[in-house]
C-alpha cells in the first residue's frame, strides 16, 4: 500500500484553562490516502474542527499538541517551525472554512487575495499570478472570472465566496484540503453546488479531503470513509457504507437513527437521550456511557480501545473478542 | 461619488449657517457693541451716529445676512482691542496654530499607531504593559499639567529646549514658518508633544483593541491557513482593516487638537490662534471670538468631509454603498 497523504498517530491536543487542562482531543488515530474523501462527524464540541486546525498547525495559545505524531506524505509535520509551517499551509495543505461571508478580507480584491496566496508560495510574476487566479477562478464555476477578479468580496453572494475560498484553499494545488465545515453556512440548494465541486477538485486533482460537518447527509453522498467522533475521540471509523448500513458503535447506531428519511415515514425522528459531557466533566471508561443503551460495568471503568471490525475500527467493549456479542450488538 | 461628496458640501454649508447664528448672536447677547467701541461719556447722540454708522440699528435679518456674506468673504470686522481687521489678525496667527496642530497630529499618529500595533502583537510583552501604563497617564492628566511638567524638565532643569515663543520664523507669502529653522523646530517639541500626548494614548488604546479584534477574524485566520507570512497578515491584513475606525478619530481629533490648542498655546506663550482668543475673551473683544468660532467650524466641517472622503478609500463596501444611494 502506498504511503497515505496524511497520517496521524495517537494525537492528543489539550488546553490549558484556568481550571486545569482540558483534553479536546484524546489518542486519536487515522490516516487518509491520496484521492480519498475522509469525512469527520460528530455533535458541537465532539473535537472536529480541532482536529482539522491541528493537522494544519493552526492550534492557538492555550491550546497545544501534547502528543502523537502527524505525517503528511511521511514528513512529520506537528514538530515544525514556524516558518517551515506556514510554507506547507496554504501549499501543500488548503483548508476550507466555515462561514465564506467572514473568511475573505472584506478591503482586498479577490484577485489581490489569490496572488498574494500564489505568491507567498511560489516565485512567480505579478502577471503570471493573476492569469493563474484567473484560471483558478474559472475552475471553481466563477462567471466571467476576468472580470470578477478585480470585484470585492463583498460584491459576491455566499456560495460565490465560498468558490472564492475554495480556489484560494487549491490555489497552490495542495495534497490535502480540511474542509471544516464548508457548507454550513449556506442555502442547501448551493450546499449540493459546493460539495459537488469539492469532491470534483479532490477527484480532479487526486487531492486528499477531510471533510469535517455534522451533516450525515453530506457524508453520505460525498465521502469514501467517514470518522464518526465523541468527546475527542473517534468512536468509529470505516468506509462509509458501511458505517451509514451496519454502524456498530451505540453512539454511531444513534446518529445514523437520527438521520430523517423520506422512504420510512416515522413519527418521531429517534434521538440520543442526553447530552454529550463538557471536556471538564468526562465520564471515566468510555465517554459516551452514561447516554448509551448498551452500556455495562467494563463501560464505566475502562476506556475501549478501537477494536478492528472487519473494514470498520471501533471503541466500544461489545465488540472485544467475542463474535458473539458482535452479532447481539449487530 | 460626485453626488455623495456634493451632498455633503451642501450638508457642511448648513452647519456653517448654524456656527454663524451663533457667533452672530454672540454680539447681540454679549453687551452693546457700541458702547464697547466709545467711551464712557460718549454723548447719546454720538453713540446714535456710531449705531448708525455701523449698520447696527437696521432689523436683525439685514445685519445677519450682512454677517454672513462678510464672513463668507473672511471679513470679520474690526478686533476692538487692537484696532486691526479680525481677519489680518487671524491670518497673521494662523500658521503658527496649524503647524503646532499638524506637528501634534502626526506625533500622535506615527507614534500611537506604532505603539497600539506592537502591544497589540506582542501583548505580554514589559514594553507593551509599559505602553499601557503610559497611556493611561497620557489620557488622565490634563494638557496643562503636561506642558508645565515639560517646561521643568527640559527648560529649567536641563535647559535643552525654549520654555515660550516659537522661536525665529521664515515668511513665505503670507504664511511664517518655524519648521525651517533650528531655534522654530526647538520651540515646536514640547507644546507639539502636549498637544499631541493625549491624542495618542487614545489613538494607542484604540490600534491595540482594533488590532486585537481584527487578530481574531475568521478572515485573519484564513490568511494564516493559506500560509501568508506573519508580516503580511499584520501590516497587510490587520492594519488596512484596524485603519477604518482610526481614520474616523483620527479625524475627529485634528479638529480637537485645534480646539485644545488654545491651552497650550497659553501655556507656551505660543503665538497662535487659541492665544489671541484668549487674549480676546479677557478682553471680551467679540468680533475675534467669533470670527475664531467660525474658523474653528470650517476647519471641523472641512475634516470632517475629507474624512469621509478617505473612508470610501479605504473601505470597498461603503464605496458601493454609497454609489447604491446617489
Amino acid at each position: 500500500m502506498t504511503e497515505p497523504v496524511l497520517s496521524v498517530k495517537s494525537l492528543r491536543v489539550e488546553f490549558a484553562t484556568r481550571r486545569g487542562v482540558l483534553r479536546a482531543i484524546d489518542d486519536i488515530s487515522f490516516d487518509i490516502a491520496k484521492g480519498e474523501v475522509l469525512g469527520v462527524v460528530g455533535e458541537s464540541g465532539a473535537g472536529k474542527s480541532v482536529t482539522g486546525n491541528a493537522v494544519i498547525g493552526l492550534i492557538d495559545l492555550p491550546g497545544r499538541i501534547a502528543s502523537g505524531e502527524i505525517r503528511l506524505s511521511g514528513l512529520r509535520i506537528d514538530n515544525l517551525s514556524v516558518e517551515e509551517l506556514r510554507r506547507i499551509r496554504g501549499k501543500r495543505i488548503g483548508m476550507i472554512f466555515q462561514d465564506p461571508l467572514t473568511s475573505l478580507n472584506p478591503l482586498y480584491k479577490v484577485g489581490d487575495q489569490i496572488t498574494e496566496t500564489i505568491r507567498a508560495h511560489s516565485d512567480v510574476s505579478e502577471s503570471a499570478a493573476r492569469k493563474r487566479a484567473i484560471e483558478l477562478l474559472a475552475e471553481v464555476g466563477i462567471p466571467a472570472p476576468e472580470k470578477r477578479i478585480d470585484a470585492y468580496p463583498h460584491e459576491f453572494s455566499g456560495g460565490m465566496r465560498q468558490r472564492v475560498v475554495i480556489a484560494l484553499a487549491i490555489c497552490a494545488d495542495p495534497e490535502l484540503i480540511i474542509a471544516d465545515e464548508p457548507t454550513t453556512a449556506l442555502d442547501v440548494s448551493v450546499q449540493a453546488q459546493i460539495i459537488s465541486l469539492i469532491r470534483r477538485l479532490g477527484r480532479d486533482h487526486g487531492t486528499a479531503v477531510m471533510l469535517v460537518t455534522h451533516d450525515m447527509g453530506v457524508i453520505a453522498e460525498t465521502c469514501d470513509r467517514v470518522a464518526v467522533m465523541y468527546s475527542g475521540r473517534i468512536a468509529e471509523i470505516g468506509p462509509v457504507q458501511d458505517v451509514i448500513r451496519n454502524p456498530l458503535h451505540p453512539y454511531a447506531k444513534g446518529l445514523m437513527g437520527a438521520i430523517p428519511t423520506l422512504a420510512i415515514e416515522a413519527e418521531r425522528l429517534v434521538q440520543i437521550p442526553g447530552s454529550m459531557p463538557r471536556l471538564s466533566a468526562i465520564p471515566p471508561g468510555c465517554a459516551f456511557n452514561p447516554r448509551c443503551a448498551s452500556a455495562f460495568d467494563r463501560c464505566r471503568v475502562e476506556r475501549p480501545e478501537p477494536i478492528p471490525c472487519g473494514e470498520q475500527r471501533v471503541a466500544c467493549h461489545l465488540y472485544d473478542g467475542e463474535p458473539a456479542k458482535k452479532d447481539h450488538a449487530a | 461619488m460626485i453626488a455623495f461628496a456634493l451632498r455633503r458640501v451642501i450638508q457642511a454649508i448648513g452647519v456653517m449657517l448654524a456656527v454663524g447664528v451663533i457667533a452672530f448672536s454672540m454680539f447681540r447677547f454679549a453687551g452693546d457693541p457700541v458702547s464697547q467701541i466709545v467711551s464712557i461719556d460718549t454723548l447719546a447722540a454720538e453713540r446714535a451716529e456710531v449705531r448708525k454708522s455701523l449698520g447696527l440699528d437696521d432689523p436683525i435679518l439685514v445685519q445677519f445676512g450682512r454677517y454672513f456674506a462678510n464672513a463668507a468673504q473672511f471679513k470679520f470686522g474690526v478686533s476692538y482691542q487692537f484696532r486691526q481687521p479680525v481677519s489680518s489678525l487671524l491670518k497673521e496667527r494662523m500658521p503658527a496654530t496649524l503647524e503646532l496642530a499638524t506637528c501634534a497630529t502626526i506625533f500622535a499618529l506615527v507614534f500611537g499607531i506604532l505603539m497600539g500595533v506592537y502591544s497589540a502583537l506582542r501583548r505580554d510583552s514589559i514594553l507593551a504593559k509599559l505602553f499601557q501604563a503610559v497611556s493611561l497617564i497620557g489620557i488622565s492628566l490634563p494638557t496643562f499639567l503636561i506642558g508645565i511638567l515639560l517646561i521643568y524638565l527640559f527648560a529649567v532643569i536641563l535647559g535643552w529646549l525654549p520654555s515660550y515663543g516659537r522661536g525665529d520664523v521664515v515668511r513665505i507669502g503670507w504664511w511664517t514658518t518655524g519648521l525651517l529653522t533650528v531655534s522654530g523646530l526647538k520651540a515646536l517639541v514640547m507644546p507639539a508633544i502636549t498637544l499631541g500626548l493625549f491624542q495618542m494614548t487614545l489613538i494607542m488604546r484604540l490600534v491595540r483593541a482594533e488590532m486585537l479584534e481584527v487578530l481574531r477574524t475568521d478572515y485573519i485566520r484564513f490568511a494564516r491557513a493559506r500560509g501568508l507570512t506573519t508580516r503580511a497578515i499584520h501590516f497587510g491584513h490587520a492594519l488596512k482593516n484596524t485603519l477604518v475606525p482610526v481614520i474616523t478619530v483620527a479625524g475627529l481629533q485634528f479638529g480637537s487638537v485645534i480646539a485644545f490648542a488654545i491651552i497650550t498655546e497659553t501655556v507656551f506663550q505660543w503665538p497662535g490662534m487659541g492665544l489671541l482668543f484668549v487674549q480676546a475673551i479677557q478682553n471680551v473683544d467679540i468680533p475675534i471670538m467669533a470670527a475664531y468660532l467660525l474658523v474653528v467650524s470650517v476647519i471641523f466641517v472641512t475634516i470632517n468631509l475629507i474624512v469621509d472622503i478617505l473612508y470610501t478609500i479605504v473601505d470597498p463596501r461603503l464605496r458601493s454603498t454609497i454609489s447604491r444611494q446617489a
